[in-house]
């Protein structure tokens, strides 16, 4: 299967396809990159596209949030993370912007592996890495990890809230009323954590799964290949994103993982509890996490996105597309979010807002 | 999710201890140093994946 | 000229204290840089009458790095409200100058900015003819604030301004986009990349002026400052009631600044420019007008098209048609442009 053009695999892709088939881009970047290409108008309409769960940034649990958020108004702490969680609403909705316009330190960082420069530039001071990301990102707050046990920077502290994607996919697959036929998986994902874990998942839940990357013609390869599967009848995992994602994943990327972390049970914003859904520190790194070091904050009280009827649950599960929940545009907004998965810039109902759908 | 991007990795600071070797990867022009703990195989001249600060993967002409 | 300071070489709260330092400062510092022709010090400058029109500007500049590739913030002072003036078509006159000091800023640097601004003032053909200097604690400025105002002379007949923008008309940009955006995030340094880019930071009057003088019917320019390609076109769209298609394949951006735009996940068409405009013009005259911008700036295009206001078929005031055909509206970002990893 190797088309040169977009248009060419779209028209293989109306070849092939004889009835209606549901899959689901696991993924909030390939949500945006579809919705950007306007992949999903020019799709055949018996092809669904319902999107998955697949941002790290929108399902870190709340209260990992007031926790930063706690944390970064205290005048000794710097709290470093990555620009997206800068807007992500806590359970009172504020967020990190709000604490920095009121004092708090709070820094935007590019790498994990930069704040150990921080917190060595500044030794009196107590610095947190918020980590958030899935798999992908994992491997870098993992060496920032290793290298500050190894150079001894006593005033680095993480607040681990990173999360796993099979586990999810397991939970969503085992629902009754998932209508999910066929996945696209993350690519980059994959090309940290290989196929293994997605030949299970494919077997188990007789789904296809085609490892997918994030251009135009990357897509529309990954919609091709899980449509074939599914007309034949198929259900195994096929990758479609060779160029990054070898089959085995990054040893080395892996290796980092398991030295640092292991999985743990953790829950995950609008869905829940997610057994084996998350990653927390193992000895001897375990010393490193911020709770051993500040008393954690007073919990508050529930989540706003149950008690204001957001329906995002649905969201991240493709059971609703964002444009059915009622609050969708009034009044929930990218500047004013009501839930998850409006919450990041690579949301799925931050996309439909974006791109109007 | 996981913007990761390719560049070209044009300068290597080697190191005896491999969760200590960088190099500096060109995306279009503008530089940036990169950890490469995770692509040992990496040479000057290959085509990385990089994920905040991280090579991932050797992509593959 | 440099200038020293007896008491160090830092600007001192009594800089701004109206006393012997303030005058030492004028005197000695401002007004010998900036070439004061007559030396009289007034409340007011006078200025001789013009025929015609007048076009009237202000804008207040604070940036950090206060010095960045290819520019500092006194060029810029002077250059952003000359621009101003250009996007009317006017001929700049007169400018005036207000400096917020903070305590502790380096004289050299202070001198630095005061001489670029000269040198900005002279390549613009205009002259500092009144200003103001304040000196704010420290810890209650970044280093230096400035603001500018501008007057100028219109010497033709067009209205060129959004209520002029008519269906039909082509839309340009003048040269490649995000470069000022790029450069200051690197300079910023946080970030930890590198990149041998520089500002676009640049007079638009001779673009401007190459376009008046080749009698072009120009509808509407707009130079694009902090909000980028996006917030340009969606205010012209929006004042003039029309709907804008823009072709994405069209939009000029360089390899550095995709590069960096890829690396952080921001949006090129929402990054700062300091010497780029949109030019809204009849489709005609659309050829004729982009080799003239090209004679200044090589990659000006023509970027998309004035539509019918937004109706069905339109539904969006700005859209953007994607290399696969499909259109989506334009995306004007949340302000602040914060990198992302997702
Ligand atoms: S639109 Fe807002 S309220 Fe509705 S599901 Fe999405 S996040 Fe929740």
């Amino acid at each position: 299967m190797s088309s040169s053009s977009p248009e060419q695999l779209l028209a293989e892709i109306r070849h092939h396809c004889t009835q209606s088939w549901t899959l689901m881009e696991v993924c909030g970047g390939q949500t945006h990159a579809l919705l950007r290409h306007g992949i999903d108008q020019l799709l055949p309409a018996e092809i669904h596209l319902i999107h998955g769960p697949g941002c790290p940034v929108c399902v870190t649990a709340s209260e990992r949030i007031d926790q930063a958020l706690e944390l970064a108004a205290r005048p000794e702490v710097i709290l470093c993370s990555f620009g997206d969680m800068l807007r992500v609403p806590g359970r009172q909705g504020r967020n990190l912007l709000a604490v920095r316009a009121e004092g708090g330190d709070v820094r935007v960082v590019y790498s994990p592996l930069d704040v150990l420069a921080v917190a060595q530039q500044h030794p009196d001071r107590l610095v947190v890495f918020l980590a958030v990301g899935f798999e992908t990102t994992a491997p870098a707050t993992a060496l920032l990890a290793r290298r500050a046990l190894l150079a001894g920077v006593p005033n680095l502290t993480l607040l681990v809230c990173h999360v796993r994607v099979p586990p999810v996919l397991h939970a969503m697959l085992n629902a009754p009323q998932c209508q999910v036929q066929g996945l696209l998986a993350a690519g980059n994902v994959c090309a940290v954590m290989g196929q293994a874990e997605y030949n299970a998942l494919a077997a188990e839940h007789r789904r296809p799964i085609v490892v997918t990357g994030f251009s135009a013609m990357e897509l529309l390869q990954g919609i091709l290949q899980a449509v074939d599967q599914l007309e034949r009848g198929a259900h195994r995992v096929e990758n479609g994103y060779r160029r990054a994602a070898a089959e085995q994943g990054n040893h080395a990327a892996q290796a980092l993982i398991q030295q640092v972390f292991h999985p743990i049970d953790c829950q995950w914003r609008g869905l829940g509890w997610i057994p084996g859904g998350g990653l927390a520190l193992r000895e001897p790194f375990a010393s490193l996490a911020v709770e051993r070091r500040v008393a954690p904050p007073v919990s508050a009280p529930a989540s706003p996105e149950q008690a204001q009827g957001c329906i995002s649950g649905l969201v991240l599960q493709g059971l609703a597309r964002p444009s059915a929940c009622p609050h969708f545009r009034r009044p929930c907004t990218p500047e004013q979010p009501l839930g998850a998965p409006m919450v990041s810039s690579e949301g799925a109902c931050a996309a439909y807002y974006r791109y109007q759908r | 999710m996981c913007l990761a991007v390719p560049g070209e990795l044009v300068s290597i600071n080697e190191h005896h201890d491999p969760l200590w070797r960088t190099g500096d990867v060109s995306f279009g022009g503008v530089l940036r140093q990169v950890s490469l703990a995770c692509v040992p195989e990496a040479q000057l001249g290959d085509q990385l994946l990089v994920h905040v600060g991280m090579a991932l993967a050797v992509l593959e002409p | 000229m440099t200038w020293s300071n007896g008491d160090g070489d830092a600007i001192q709260l009594g800089h701004g204290g109206g006393g012997r330092l303030s005058q030492q400062l004028i005197r000695e510092l401002l007004l010998p840089a900036l070439g004061t022709s007559d030396g009289v010090l007034h409340d007011a400058a006078l200025l001789p009458a013009q025929p015609g029109r007048l076009a009237f500007t202000t804008d207040s500049y604070v940036v950090r790095p206060l010095i960045f590739p290819g520019g500092d913030i006194g060029r810029l002072a002077v250059l952003g409200s000359i621009n101003d003036l250009a996007m009317a078509g006017a001929i700049p006159v007169a400018l005036s100058l207000g400096l917020i000091l903070e305590e502790g800023l380096p004289i050299a640097t202070l001198n630095t900015v005061v001489a670029s601004i000269q040198r900005a003032a002279v390549e613009c053909g205009v002259a500092v003819v009144t200003g103001d200097t304040k000196v704010v604690e420290r810890g209650k400025g970044d280093g230096l604030f400035i603001n500018t105002s501008a007057v100028g002379r219109v010497d033709h007949n067009l209205c060129i301004h959004p209520p002029a923008v008519m269906a039909g008309d082509a839309v340009l940009v003048s040269g490649d986009l995000g470069r000022h955006g790029v450069a200051i995030l690197a300079a910023r340094d946080h970030l930890g990349f590198r990149t041998t880019l520089r500002s676009d930071l640049a007079s638009l009057l001779p673009p401007v002026q190459a376009l008046l003088a080749a009698g072009l019917e120009l509808h509407c320019l707009r130079d694009l400052t902090r909000g980028g390609l996006a917030s340009a076109i969606d205010e012209i769209a929006t004042s003039a009631g029309w709907a804008i298609e823009l072709q994405e394949p069209a939009i000029p951006v360089g390899a550095e600044v995709s590069g960096a735009c890829q690396l952080l996940g921001l949006d090129p068409l929402a990054m700062a420019n300091e010497g780029r405009m949109v030019v809204v013009l009849p489709q005609s005259q659309a050829e004729e007008a982009l080799t003239l911008l090209r004679q200044v700036e090589s990659s000006a295009a023509q970027i998309g098209t004035v539509l019918t206001a937004a109706s069905p078929n339109n539904p969006w005031p700005v859209q953007l048609r994607s290399e696969l055909g499909v259109l989506r509206p334009l995306d004007l970002g949340q302000g602040e442009q914060l990198p992302r990893i997702c």
